[in-house]
This record gives structure tokens, C-alpha cells and sequence, in this order.
């Protein structure tokens, strides 16, 4: 495990030789970095309350998913090459995504732009497949109000697609925010924030992958 | 000045600090990794359900195997836990969270399969038939 250079030590030696340039900048340097790792630590709080809150619905669904009420199970609902094709989508996503970070990171602007544009049109794909799996399943009858298993399964995978559209969403403010400011520390802040969120919902898909679908198409 | 004390003035300098303060930096090769070990990790997952012709209970078995191999693989090389500094406040919120979801997600299964077994309901079939008939009450 690696420590942090102690703050404490190198103040006082910076001071003891009367290195005051290097000293002003640790200082300013040291408040800075304490500010962002706080800030992106609080984001990291927030993500892990969610994913309590996905836990809820998975265990709900856990609960519910044999209850179909005469209606149609997931093995007779899903169609697997589809949902791979989904899975492969939100995966590369989450791989441009971190591109971007990198891009980022070396302020490349014009790199950035590119990363974060094609991590959208891939979240937008994705979204799409979704709404149109959902959209199919409701004129085929099979709404929410179908039966419990439906309840839950639009429950727990509608609101991993509300966290997709608002990702999204702040996705294409960022792209904006880049284009007119460039990369600031402020920005990079942010695009690292947006990158933790974007992973952690391909995290969530990994288990509603196995979980609702695969697990689904073998009748648990 | 001891030999010492300039060695320890050299350490401080801007340029350390600069380096030590930024835990979050990545690098290219972490997410090849991880992107290409996450890839082959689905497939495997995918093709074992299509055409694996084994049991449920070990299809099962192996499904949460690889899912959960996954979750490791996308927190490191996604979410860089443990490239954090000391003290580890990430890693602590992730333990703790995943103490919540363990208790919150098995206790509800426990409890949930505990009434319906007090309940005495043998069949999912007998209680959607109950139900069916509860319908024009």
C-alpha cells in the first residue's frame, strides 16, 4: 500500500530551507488535490447508495421472477443474440469512456471530443435496443401489468435504463462544456466523475445480464 | 544541512508531490485489459448457456462464477480500486456497501422463501390458479 508524501514533512523542510516558491505551490497544490478527492470520493458515496438501491430491486425480482400469473416467462420472453448485442454495446462503451479519461488527462481536446462522442452514440444504441425490447414486450401484451415477474423485470432493467438517459444526458453537457472551455481542471474532475458512473452501470448490467437473462433462458 | 535533510528537501519537491497527488491517473493499457478479459468473459457466459448441455445447478454455478469474476475485473481495471492511497476510503464504502446488499438481498430470499413456506403454497400453478379465481371479487 503506498502512502502520500507526508504534507506535514514537507512543509516544514520546505520552510526550514526557505524554498517559499515550492512551498506556495505544495500548499496550493495540496488544498487542490484535497478538494477533488473529496468531491469525487462523494460521488463514489453516492454510487454505492445505488447500488443498494439496485440491490433492493434485484432481490425484489429474485422474489418475484417465478410468479408469471399464467403469463409469459423470460425464456419464452428474451431472445439472447439480442441481448448479447446489447451487453457487447454498453461494454465498449464503457472501454471509449475510459478513453476519454485518458484523453483527458493529456489534454487532448480534439481526443476527448472523439472518446465521449462515440461513448454516446454507443450508450444512445444501447438505450435504443432497450426501449425497443420494451416497446415490443408491451404490444405484444405483455406490459408491466402483466404479471409480478414483468412488474419487477421493467422495475429493476427500467431503471438501469433511467440511469443510462440521465449518463447520457450529462454526457452531451460535458461534450459541450469541452468544446467551448477545453480541458480544465474543473473538467477533468468531471469527465472523471462521469467515467466512475458510466463503469458502474456496466457493473449493474453484468448482473442483470446473468441474472435476468441468462439465468432466465435456462427456466430457474 | 545533512546529506539527509537535502535527500528528504529532494523528495518534497514540486515534481513528487505533483506525481503522488494525482492517484487517479490511468493508463491505456488497464482498460485494454480489462475491456478484452470483460469481452471474452460474457462470450464464455453466452456460449455456456446456448450450448454448454450441462446441468442447471452447474450452469448456475458457473454463470455466477464468471459474472462475478467480471465485477472484479471491471473494479479494477474500470473503477481502479486499489490504486487509491492510503487510507482506502473507496475500498472501505465498496466492503461496506456490498455488507448491506449482502444482508438486504439474502434476508429478503430468507424471509420471503420462509413465509411461503409457512404459507403452504406447494405450486406456483395452485396459487396462480387461487389468484385467478380471487379475480372477479
Amino acid at each position: 500500500m503506498s502512502e502520500l508524501p507526508n504534507a506535514a514533512d514537507a512543509v516544514e523542510v520546505l520552510t526550514r530551507h526557505k524554498n517559499y516558491s515550492n512551498l506556495t505551490r505544495t500548499a496550493k497544490l495540496i488544498a487542490k488535490h484535497d478538494a477533488d478527492t473529496r468531491t469525487i470520493f462523494g460521488f463514489w458515496v453516492y454510487l454505492m447508495t445505488d447500488c443498494v438501491l439496485f440491490a433492493s430491486l434485484f432481490a425484489v425480482f429474485a422474489v418475484l421472477h417465478n410468479n408469471t400469473y399464467g403469463g409469459p416467462t423470460g425464456a419464452m420472453l428474451f431472445s439472447l443474440p439480442y441481448v448479447l448485442a446489447e451487453t457487447l454495446i454498453l461494454l465498449s462503451s464503457s472501454f471509449t469512456c475510459g478513453l476519454a479519461v485518458l484523453s483527458a488527462q493529456q489534454r487532448h481536446k480534439k481526443r476527448v471530443l472523439l472518446w465521449l462522442g462515440v461513448t454516446f452514440l454507443l450508450g444512445a444504441s444501447f438505450l435504443g435496443l432497450e426501449v425497443n425490447e420494451f416497446n415490443k414486450f408491451v404490444r405484444m401484451g405483455d406490459s408491466w401489468r402483466r404479471s409480478g415477474f414483468l412488474s419487477s423485470y421493467f422495475t429493476l432493467v427500467g431503471t438501469h435504463g433511467l440511469h443510462i438517459t440521465i449518463g447520457l444526458l450529462w454526457m452531451a453537457v460535458m461534450i459541450g462544456f469541452v468544446f467551448r472551455r477545453g480541458i480544465t481542471d474543473l473538467v477533468l474532475k468531471r469527465i472523471r466523475m462521469l467515467s466512475l458512473f458510466w463503469h458502474f452501470l456496466d457493473v449493474v448490467w453484468i448482473f442483470i445480464f446473468t441474472i435476468v437473462y441468462l439465468f432466465g433462458a435456462i427456466k430457474l | 544541512m545533512s546529506a539527509n535533510d537535502t535527500a528528504k528537501a529532494r523528495d518534497v519537491s514540486y515534481d513528487v508531490l505533483v506525481s503522488a497527488h494525482q492517484p487517479e491517473n490511468v493508463s491505456l493499457r488497464g482498460y485494454v485489459i480489462g475491456f478484452i478479459a470483460s469481452i471474452i468473459l460474457t462470450l464464455s457466459a453466452y456460449l455456456l448457456t446456448r450450448h454448454g448441455g450441462m446441468s442447471k445447478g452447474v450452469l448456475v454455478v458457473l454463470l455466477s462464477g464468471l459474472a462475478f469474476s467480471q465485477f472484479i475485473v471491471q473494479l479494477i481495471y474500470f473503477l481502479h480500486i486499489g490504486k487509491e492511497f492510503a487510507p482506502r476510503l473507496k475500498l472501505m464504502m465498496l466492503a461496506f456497501m456490498l455488507t448491506v446488499v449482502i444482508i438486504l438481498v439474502g434476508g429478503s430470499l430468507w424471509i420471503m422463501n420462509n413465509l411461503s413456506h409457512r404459507m403452504n403454497m406447494p405450486s406456483v400453478q395452485q396459487m396462480t390458479n387461487y389468484m385467478k379465481s380471487q379475480d372477479n371479487l
